[in-house]
């Protein structure tokens, strides 16, 4: 079995791209849950990764709870959640947030707490409330470890976002979940190797958004 | 810790191989058949939960399972998907011609379930669909209609395929779920899916007032359990207690014991022993 | 027979020989991964040219879905526990990998060269020198190794029951007892802080001269 020719065949094939099952629809439901669950991850994470990192405190809590998250396996979460909820994405979603969450929180966390004290100290001595000393001073400079954090998170988000189509919702585990059950290792080769490349496009988007959002002086010295 | 190690490291092995299919009732039926081997002192060890027809018939030709509980039609739809047999005979007749030299089929169960076509409560209603109902009269309504059912029911031709071929039927769309088990059964009872292919013993049929479809054109064809065996493997005194088995039980009797697996929470092999040891076969 | 820590017939095992048999399926693949890494990360801190396209290649490798690794090794390896193992491996190979180089990067040339100038061979140097500064970043990457292990060897039980304490979910599901996928995901969460803790300790105890307080 040659793994190349498997996907050669796998995108050569016209039926693989139109319709519910094609591969624009199961790409855009594999975009759109990693998505939420990147969102509700760092809606959850980020806000208490930059305070508690701004005060320097709680930092035993968090990699407590961070532990604790990542024990959690997704999979078997998945399942309960589905025997708890039934169908649907919420079941999916818990899971993939409880995954998301622990990386940007202790990242975050780390981040800030780890910011040179000088600027910080000067900052306040100029009057700055706490609020815009974390906003302009430590953000700016933690954001490349906080950015990192969040790419993490996203990665292994798309790659264990696979396991929804196991309670039959879509994306592009259903190649691979079919291809399993059907025996076509089309299928589930061509559903890897869509995984993988998405994954790249994620690392290259954040790298490009570091670039982008890093502030020159930052970049300059780390 | 220490112990729990080893423990897990006397993985069984050994004895003649029973495997199973991904859904209760075959991992039930691997326990009846095994138990009655076992009964004849013969040494058994079990490999539930293997998988679709798929990947388990790779398994029995390639030597790592002896017995598999089957069902004659979807075997045979399996192995040749335009074979249309008009008796249980002519099924296990298509089958030996087709099945890989390794295997041989065991005498037919008069037990049957077949794969069915089933709506829930509230589409029946909608479309006036009954008992009486086929799956012809989903033609004009199936566009509107999402089904649900196995993986493999997507390519198989007792599933899409051939719904499609023999009754035109094109659904809106297809749902993935799993093999007549509690994803399917929970999805058609929450309308997450409005059709959805459900076992003909399945005891939620009953609970959850499922209409089942009648399949005019044999689609789903004869499907009596019958056990797939290695020729090699197993020895003559144990092809006697698989056909033994095959020949008490029956159709009944498999959607009651169905019943205290899924409904009452027995354990599957407590279940087997108990049916074998009623029907004087332990 | 519904009692919390009773298990269907079908699993074939008692509670504490799945917990056994995770244990095993989960970290025998995060030593080999240790064994593999060494040298790799070794390699890559002597010649830095090759750790970028290392880092790509184990990226790529990282981001394939267990199942579908599962699924290609099955024609190969059977629905076995070899199966299961080798993707875990190679996560454990990527997660390590960077911590290690940059462990073994972070020993400063003096102390290199110090070690040259007491008549330390190569092999002498790595062992006893390089090695135990890399510690706290060798640990660091077992940590998530390990932890992410155990939590993945539950999906090998789609391919025919290999999944150990995750064999669990599909009777939780198949026979309605959502208290079997409870004591799955607990048991498997409580081995993983477990054996995290077990990770710490050990880093204590290899670096005495480390600060003890921080988050990681």
């Amino acid at each position: 079995m040659n793994v190349l020719n498997l996907v050669h065949a796998f995108f050569g094939d016209g039926a693989h791209w139109h319709g519910y099952d094609g591969i624009p629809t199961r790409l855009a439901e594999h975009i759109g849950y990693s998505l939420e669950a990147l969102l509700i991850a760092a809606v959850i994470g980020l806000p208490v990764g930059l305070v508690t990192g701004h005060y320097g405190r709680g930092g035993n809590a968090l990699a407590l709870i961070a532990t604790a998250g990542r024990a959690l396996p997704s999979f078997g979460l998945l399942v309960l959640m589905v025997l708890w909820i039934g169908l649907g994405l919420l079941p999916v979603m818990i899971p993939l947030v409880v995954l998301a969450v622990p990386p940007i929180l202790v990242t975050t966390y780390e981040a800030v707490r780890t910011v040179d004290p000088s600027p910080v100290d000067a900052a306040r001595g100029m009057g700055m409330s706490e609020a815009r000393v974390l906003f302009r001073v430590e953000v700016p400079v933690a954001l490349p470890l906080i950015l990192s954090g969040l790419r993490t998170a996203a990665v292994q988000i798309i790659s264990t976002a696979t396991i929804a189509a196991y309670v039959g919702l879509g994306g592009l585990g259903r190649y691979i979940i079919d291809g399993l059950y059907q025996r076509d290792y089309e299928k589930v080769v061509g559903g890897a190797a869509l995984v993988a490349g998405l994954a790249l496009v994620t690392l290259l988007l954040f790298w490009a958004a570091a670039r982008v959002t890093v502030s020159r002086g930052v970049r300059r010295s780390t | 810790m220490a112990t729990a190690l080893l423990a897990g490291c006397s993985a069984k092995s050994g004895g003649v191989v029973v495997g199973s299919n991904n859904f209760p009732e075959s991992n039930l039926l691997a326990d009846i058949y095994g138990e009655a081997l076992k009964a004849k002192g013969i040494d058994v060890t079990y490999k539930p939960n293997i998988g679709s027809r798929e990947t388990t018939y790779g398994l029995l030709k390639n030597g790592s399972v002896a017995v598999l509980p089957e069902y004659n039609g979807a075997l045979l739809a399996y192995l040749d998907p335009k074979a249309t047999p008009k008796s249980a005979e002519e099924t296990t007749a298509a089958i030996k011609a087709k099945l890989a030299s390794k295997l041989t089929l065991l005498d037919p169960s008069s037990a049957q379930d077949k794969d069915t076509l089933a709506v829930n409560a509230e589409t029946a209603r909608k479309y006036h669909l009954t008992a009486r109902s086929s799956a012809a009269d989903l033609k004009a309504v199936a566009k509107d209609l999402v089904i649900g059912g196995s993986p493999e029911f997507q390519t198989r031709q007792q599933g899409l395929v051939g719904l499609k071929s023999v009754y035109g039927l094109d659904f809106k769309s297809f749902k993935a779920l799993d093999a007549g088990g509690t994803l399917t059964q929970t999805a058609l009872a929450k309308n997450d899916v409005q059709v959805a292919d459900i076992f003909s013993t399945d005891p939620t049929i009953a609970k959850e007032k499922f209409v089942v479809l009648k399949d005019p054109q044999n689609l789903f064809g004869f499907q009596n359990v019958q056990p797939v065996v290695s020729k090699t493997a197993l020895p003559k005194k144990g092809v006697a207690a698989l056909n033994a088995v095959s020949a008490k039980l029956d159709t009944a009797t498999l959607l009651d014991l169905d019943t205290q697996v899924q409904l009452q929470h027995k354990d599957p092999l407590d279940v087997a022993k108990a049916w074998l040891k009623s029907a004087g076969l332990d | 027979m519904n009692g919390f820590f009773d298990l269907p017939s079908d699993l074939q095992y008692s509670y504490l020989g799945l917990v056994g048999l995770h244990l095993r399926e989960a970290l025998i693949p995060v030593l080999a991964g240790l064994i593999v890494a060494l040298p790799i990360a070794q390699l890559c801190a002597r010649f830095r040219w090759i750790y970028p396209p290392v880092l790509g290649l184990t990226t790529v490798l990282y981001s394939i879905p267990s199942l579908a690794f599962f699924v290609v090794l099955i024609d190969y390896f059977g629905q076995s526990e070899t199966t299961v193992m080798i993707p875990l491996a190679v996560y454990s190979l990527v997660v390590l990998v960077p911590g290690i180089v940059d462990g073994v990067r972070s020993v400063p040339q003096e102390t290199l060269a110090a070690a040259e100038a007491m008549g330390f061979g190569p092999l002498r140097r790595y062992l006893q020198v390089q090695l135990p500064i890399a510690a706290p970043a060798i640990i660091a990457g077992l940590r998530v190794a390990v932890i992410s292990s155990l939590s993945l060897v539950s999906v090998g039980m789609l391919i025919g029951n290999q999944g150990a304490l995750g064999n669990m979910l599909y009777d939780a599901n198949t026979y309605h007892r959502p208290a079997l996928a409870v004591n799955s995901v607990l048991t498997t969460a409580v081995l993983g802080v477990l054996a995290d803790a077990l990770l710490v300790l050990v880093r204590r105890l290899l670096t005495p001269w480390m600060p003890r307080k921080g988050a990681r």
